[in-house]
């Protein structure tokens, strides 16, 4: 088995951010690591967050830093990766990517300990950068220009320690001084030894500066002092002439100003009122921006302080930290210049917020003071605040992210063409349960109904020189509806159209005339109001009409074309006729060139199942250029030019080229290239879209021409990035559609659903999937689909978390509290506090031991929560699923398995354990049937031949539904550690194991034994698993590799052959082990932590692919390949891509995937997916190679994507 | 190479070379603990280098990821515990 690997949504979490001037002009971008992608980010006129470049660099980013030479206006960003590389990046304009400029090799690759790329520093003016690693090696690299103003690089000057682990390093900012870094540092070496633990209990962190000489090209430790224990983060203070120079360092509680020969300035971290007071309180990222005179630090529970240094000739006399807002936990902040703070979440969306104050006032607010201040009181007395709404920060834009993704299932619940996945995403109060569906979202903007079934729809400008539509135009059967655009829309009657009759086709011909197309005539209305009126001969109609700006040929009942064209003086003039041999089914004509009079190509559809290409030019009129036969017949055309562009948006350097576009009649879309000098047609590719035909429409998303195809579902197709890609719009059935701009709205689509006229946007191109989220409670560990009435049942916990009622009841008694104090002085105060939304502000932290946790029934349909158990007494849910016992008198029951105040350390352990079994009473309802204790914690429950079956620690159980509690009937106590999985398919169990991987079992009814017959030889943590076929499973383990096994035929039928079911041979089994085992077929390394795996097929009618939802909030399938060929030209194509186009952060692509284990049998779409941006002659020479051209290589790649999606 | 010619370029001197550049290279008379503190060392090292898996324990204990982080880098200095009372000593 062949499997192709295709990233569908790529990561959605941020590892980090960073923001500069990457592009060199005077916008402020960011700079994204997302894990394995690197994307460049932008906020846009509106505040709309958009994604410029996206590239997968295959590695692991760990770290990011942006430097700039004094008087440059360009930053360069250099990446820590997994890849034993420094990396420097340029952000290119021309070609929107990234260039690598220098990439220089210091160690092995892998996330490893004492290879740097887990910290990075620069010297703020930008001469020298430092990358170090988690113990002992620190590299500084000296920046410099050489005479063409280009970046050089030295080579590295080692900075290491021995023995000494690293917590944090940064640059200092000492002007034209000789650069220094500073790093928190301890040395263990004397507590390895002590066995008395005296030196462990004197070791102490110190904050050391290493001085880089340039002189001598050498760098020296400076000075070194300790510092407090529970430092973990060093930010860099202004120096030179805007500050006072030195450090800041985070510790746990405090924030110390440090510099060499200066007195520490320490200040206490204001503490939350509800923070229990063993918790420490660390500072997790921080913001600072030259424009900014403060820095922005945010603590593990997401609360904002605004740190000011006060300092004059003496240095710094103050520190002042000032709570300032709650947002998320971020493990990023940027401030950009327009007033900007991207904050990129550790867990759920993003946002961006502009900042309202910069939080001067000097109001009560909790802020904390210096050492000076503290001295005077007993001991560390913090000060005290409560969060409060964002009074200094408003969001302004969210950007949707999955991470993490829990638990995900493709159903097609809502009996739609496509099946929705249903994710479970998201951490403690920022749960939610997400539907995805493949395609673009749309956002609505207008709604009207239309006094009838319209039959088509146009938008129109008055000149073509204006930048907004003046009319919208609806036909009805015999009328024409006009309305005008302006403050609001509403019927016009005096704008020259005909409208007691349907219309064919409406729009601007010439500069500033108006065409209206009837069955019976041509209406050409100029400028100034005259109207010109062409009929048609005879009795004879026009059925179908094809126009651009500047010609128009319409087809008259019984196959008679008749072309019109615009002349100097601005009169649709009558040129040439032509005969057709039958009825015409649609037309198209090209659009016209660029400084051309008139296009060249027109495409006429007949009846007979072929497409023809006919000319246009005087000299060969109505000449057939060109000829192709289609499987169905055509019912709309359309001519779509994709723009070369050699810069701005898409990126890509294609020619330009011309695509005929035909919707035919069985739902098919068939796309062929069209020759811009001869006419002749190539390369076609076909997609089947819906039910019905397809119509298509242009429209213009992002200033680029697209199209919109209206089948039994609406499509976009729309250059993103270099590619071309068809995606599915996630609105209703669409009839009609046209292009609508107006001063609200530049960019948006009029359409016609039903008997309804809809004006939208479409938001997010690049987008694969569209979400609708429910908010949950806690963070979701699974879920099950409740068969008979389509309801998700899922269950919900949260460790050291205090439960709803409980926080209820604190928030009542300090709402008395205050009451009592202050009477109604303060009751704003308090109505604005007790609406704090979880969300924003999280959850206060209990001990460990507490537990919170509930079971949710939730209607897919509608959002509603059926019913949402509670459970009592830190009890944890942990396992779920549907079972129907042989016992039929209470039908589809739900097994929950939980475990008291559970504890993952020092050691696993727990009070108690249960498995609950549940009732569906009134449909939606659980009632609580009984409760049994079990002796260890239940993982994994499934259903089985009648029975529950249980995996309680490392044993394997099988229960039978009794009236008081469940009863055992048999059990298997052979695992070797912990059961977190169990799947079951006839009389064959596939057990997964924490550390151990898969375990094949058999149930023999007749004589009650559950054996274990086959497992795998390595030790694999299991994170995730999927039930292939009878003999084969698929896994993913934390590590980030997805592995399928397979128990081998012969080996498998012998077993089912077998009277004993190989049990005599199961006796015999040696050194603890099965007696077969699997075989791995399949092995990849993803690179992110899998945690659910799901075979699903997404599109209507296509092969089963195994989906898989990751950590980093990523979904991507493995595709299996159909033939050997496909096999052997794809394994080619990534072969040359990797030596042609090596990843761009330094790691080795095949390294990278069998970081682990080696890869077996996956080829890696993502990278041939990155074909298309290699430059045009490197895309030909790799062609050449393949003995295809480049554009076929396109079609394949295009083509197995769609296989998926 | 010539290996009798110097006493530099022995299994040993090689061994040794070895232990210095990279830590965690073992040897003859390693004991247990030594060899846990080193397997330790690189687990939490490896930890805070994969951003996936430190989110995937920061689900797990509901903490920030930053928390997880300074508590894995902290767990650096005694992972395993103080270590043995040396016998020949």
């Amino acid at each position: 088995m062949f499997l192709y690997n295709l990233t569908l949504q790529k990561a959605t979490g941020i590892v980090t951010a960073i923001n500069g001037n990457f592009s060199g002009g005077s916008k402020q971008e960011i700079v994204v690591g997302r894990g394995k992608v690197l994307d460049l980010v932008c906020p846009d006129d509106s505040g709309k967050l958009q994604t410029l470049v996206s590239v997968e660099i295959f590695g692991a980013i760990r770290s990011l830093a942006q430097f700039r030479f004094t008087g440059s206006k360009k930053d360069y960003i250099v990446v820590g990766s997994d890849s034993g590389r420094i990396v420097i990046l340029e952000y290119n304009k021309l070609t929107n990517s990234f260039d690598k400029i220098h990439q220089e090799t210091f160690g092995k690759s892998g996330c490893r300990r004492i290879v740097p790329g887990q910290y990075l520093a620069v010297d703020p003016k930008g001469r020298a950068v430092m990358v170090g690693a988690c113990e002992k090696q620190k590299l500084v690299y000296v920046m410099n220009r050489d005479t063409a103003a280009r970046l050089t690089i030295s080579s590295p000057l080692e900075a290491h320690k021995s023995h000494t682990i690293t917590y944090s390093i940064c640059g200092v900012d000492c002007g034209f001084d000789n650069p220094i870094f500073a790093a928190i540092e301890m040395d263990y070496s004397d507590s390895d030894q002590d066995s008395t633990g005296l030196s462990a209990a004197e070791a102490q962190k110190h904050l050391t500066f290493y001085e880089l000489d340039l002189g001598l090209n050498h760098v020296s430790r400076k000075w070194s002092e300790p510092i407090d224990n529970g430092a973990n983060m060093l930010i860099t203070v202004p120096g030179g002439g805007d500050g006072p120079s030195g450090v800041l360092v985070c510790a746990e509680n405090f924030v110390i100003y440090k510099n060499q020969g200066h007195p520490d300035v320490r200040a206490l971290i204001p503490r939350r009122e509800d923070l229990p007071a063993e918790r420490g309180v660390i500072m997790v990222s921080v913001a600072r921006h030259k424009s900014l005179s403060f820095i922005l630090v945010q603590s593990e529970y997401g609360d904002i302080f605004k740190v000011t240094l006060e300092h004059g000739n003496e240095g710094v006399t103050e520190l002042k930290i000032k709570y300032f807002d709650t947002i998320p936990v971020t493990c990023s902040m940027c401030v950009l210049k327009p007033g900007y703070l991207f904050a990129a979440s550790e867990f759920g969306d993003h946002a961006l917020y502009q900042f309202q104050s910069t939080g001067d006032e000097p109001d009560a607010e909790s802020s904390s003071t210096t050492m000076m201040e503290l001295e005077t009181e007993e001991g560390f007395q913090p000060v005290f605040f409560k969060p409060r709404r964002l009074k200094n920060l408003i969001r302004v834009d969210q950007v949707q992210s999955l991470m993490p993704i829990m638990d995900m299932k493709v159903y097609n619940i809502f009996e739609e063409e496509t099946p929705q996945i249903f994710s479970l995403c998201g951490q403690g109060p920022r749960s939610s349960l997400r539907i995805l569906r493949p395609g673009l979202g749309i956002s609505e903007m207008a709604t009207s109904p239309l006094p009838g079934v319209p039959n088509g729809v146009w938008t129109i400008k008055k000149n073509v020189n204006d930048e907004f539509d003046a009319y919208i135009v609806v036909s009805f059967a015999s009328a024409t509806l006009v309305l005008s655009i302006g403050e609001t829309v509403e019927e016009v009657s005096d704008s020259g159209f005909l409208d007691t009759a349907a219309s064919l086709a409406v729009s601007l011909i010439g500069d500033d005339s108006l065409m209206q197309v009837h069955p019976s005539g041509i209406r050409h209305i100029r400028e100034d109001g005259r109207i010109n009126e062409w009929r048609t001969p005879g009795k004879k109609t026009i059925t179908k009409v094809g126009y651009n700006r500047l010609q128009a040929v319409i087809a008259l009942s019984g196959g008679e074309l008749i072309y019109f064209e615009v002349d100097m003086t601005g009169q649709l003039m009558e040129v040439e006729k032509h005969e057709m041999p039958g009825d015409v089914a649609c037309l198209d004509i090209a659009p016209v060139p660029e400084g051309r009079r008139r296009s060249r190509f027109l495409a006429v559809g007949s009846y007979d199942n072929t497409i023809r290409i006919l000319s246009l030019d005087p000299d060969d009129c109505f000449q057939v250029l060109s000829l192709q036969s289609v499987f169905s017949p055509p019912e709309s055309l359309l001519f779509l030019e994709i723009q070369a562009s050699t810069g701005g948006e898409d990126g890509a350097d294609h020619p330009a080229s011309l695509f005929l576009n035909a919707g035919l009649q069985n739902g098919v879309l068939f796309r062929t290239v069209v020759d811009m000098v001869t006419g002749q047609l190539s390369d076609s590719r076909s997609r089947f879209l819906g039910l019905r035909a397809p119509k298509l429409f242009p429209v213009n998303v992002r200033g680029r021409h697209a199209m919109l195809c209206l089948s039994s579902r609406s499509w976009l197709g729309y250059m993103y990035q270099g590619n071309f890609f068809l995606t599915p719009l996630t609105c209703g059935i669409l009839e009609f559609a046209a292009t609508f701009s107006s001063d609200n709205c530049a960019e948006g689509i009029v359409a016609v659903a039903a008997e309804a006229l809809k004006v939208f946007t479409i938001d997010k191109l690049g987008e694969t999937f569209h979400q609708t989220v429910f908010p949950l409670r806690y963070t979701p560990r699974k879920f099950v689909l409740q068969p008979k009435r389509k309801l998700l049942v899922m269950i919900e916990s949260d460790q050291r978390a205090f439960k709803a009622e409980e926080l209820e009841a604190a928030q009542n008694e300090c709402f008395h509290a205050l009451q009592d104090d202050n009477g109604n002085l303060h009751m704003e105060e308090v109505s604005e506090n007790s609406e704090l939304s979880d969300e924003q502000y999280g959850y206060p932290k209990a001990e460990v031991k507490n537990w919170v946790s509930c079971i949710r029934v939730l209607d897919p349909r509608t959002g509603e929560t059926m019913s949402c158990l509670e459970l009592e007494d830190n009890e944890a849910a942990l396992s779920i699923c549907i079972v129907n016992f042989n016992d039929k008198d209470y039908g589809t029951l739900l097994a929950v398995g939980t475990a008291k105040s559970l504890q993952f350390l020092p050691k696993r352990s727990f009070d108690a354990a249960y498995i609950h079994i549940y009732r569906f009473v009134d449909g939606g309802k659980l009632e609580l049937l009984h409760k049994t204790q079990v002796d260890g914690v239940p993982l994994a429950l499934s259903h089985f031949q009648g029975r529950l079956l249980a995996g309680i620690g490392n044993v394997l159980r099988l229960y039978d539904l009794g009236k008081k509690r469940l009863l055992r009937k048999c059990e298997n106590k052979l695992f070797p550690s912990t059961i977190i999985s169990l799947h079951c398919y006839r009389d064959r169990i596939y057990v997964g194991d924490i550390q151990e991987s898969f375990h094949y079992c058999k149930y023999r009814r007749d004589e009650n034994q559950l054996y274990i017959f086959a497992d795998d030889f390595y030790p694999r943590w299991l994170t995730a698993s999927q039930h292939v076929d009878f003999d084969t499973m698929a896994g993913a383990d934390k590590f980030g590799n997805v592995f399928f096994v397979r128990l081998p035929q012969d080996v498998s039928d012998e077993i089912e052959e077998d009277p004993t079911g190989g049990k005599i041979k199961w006796e015999q089994c040696k050194l603890n082990g099965a007696p077969n085992k699997v075989e791995e077929i399949v092995q990849f390394h993803v690179g992110d932590v899998v945690s659910s795996l799901q075979k699903a097929s997404l599109t209507p009618g296509g092969v089963e692919c195994i989906l898989y939802g990751t950590v980093m909030g990523s979904l991507g399938a493995f595709l299996p390949f159909s033939s050997r060929d496909d096999v052997d030209f794809f394994s080619h194509l990534e072969m040359h891509m990797r030596q042609e186009h090596p990843p761009l952060c330094g790691r080795d692509h095949m390294a990278y995937r069998s970081a682990y284990f080696p890869v077996k049998d996956v080829i890696d779409g993502d990278l041939c997916e990155q074909f298309p941006t290699l430059p045009m002659d490197l895309q030909k020479k790799i062609a050449e190679d393949l003995e295809r051209s480049p554009a076929e290589i396109l079609k394949k790649l295009e083509e197995i994507r769609n296989k998926i999606i | 190479m010539d290996i009798k010619a110097s006493d530099r370029f022995n299994i040993n001197s090689q061994l040794e070379h070895l232990q210095a550049k990279y830590v965690g290279t073992g040897h003859a008379d390693l004991n247990r603990f030594e060899w846990a503190v080193n397997i330790q060392r690189d687990s939490y090292a490896s930890y805070v280098g994969h951003y996936p898996m430190l989110a995937y324990f920061a689900i797990a204990e509901n903490e920030s990821i930053g928390r997880e982080r300074y508590n894995f880098m902290q767990k650096m200095l005694l992972p395993c515990g103080l270590p043995p009372e040396r016998e020949d000593d």
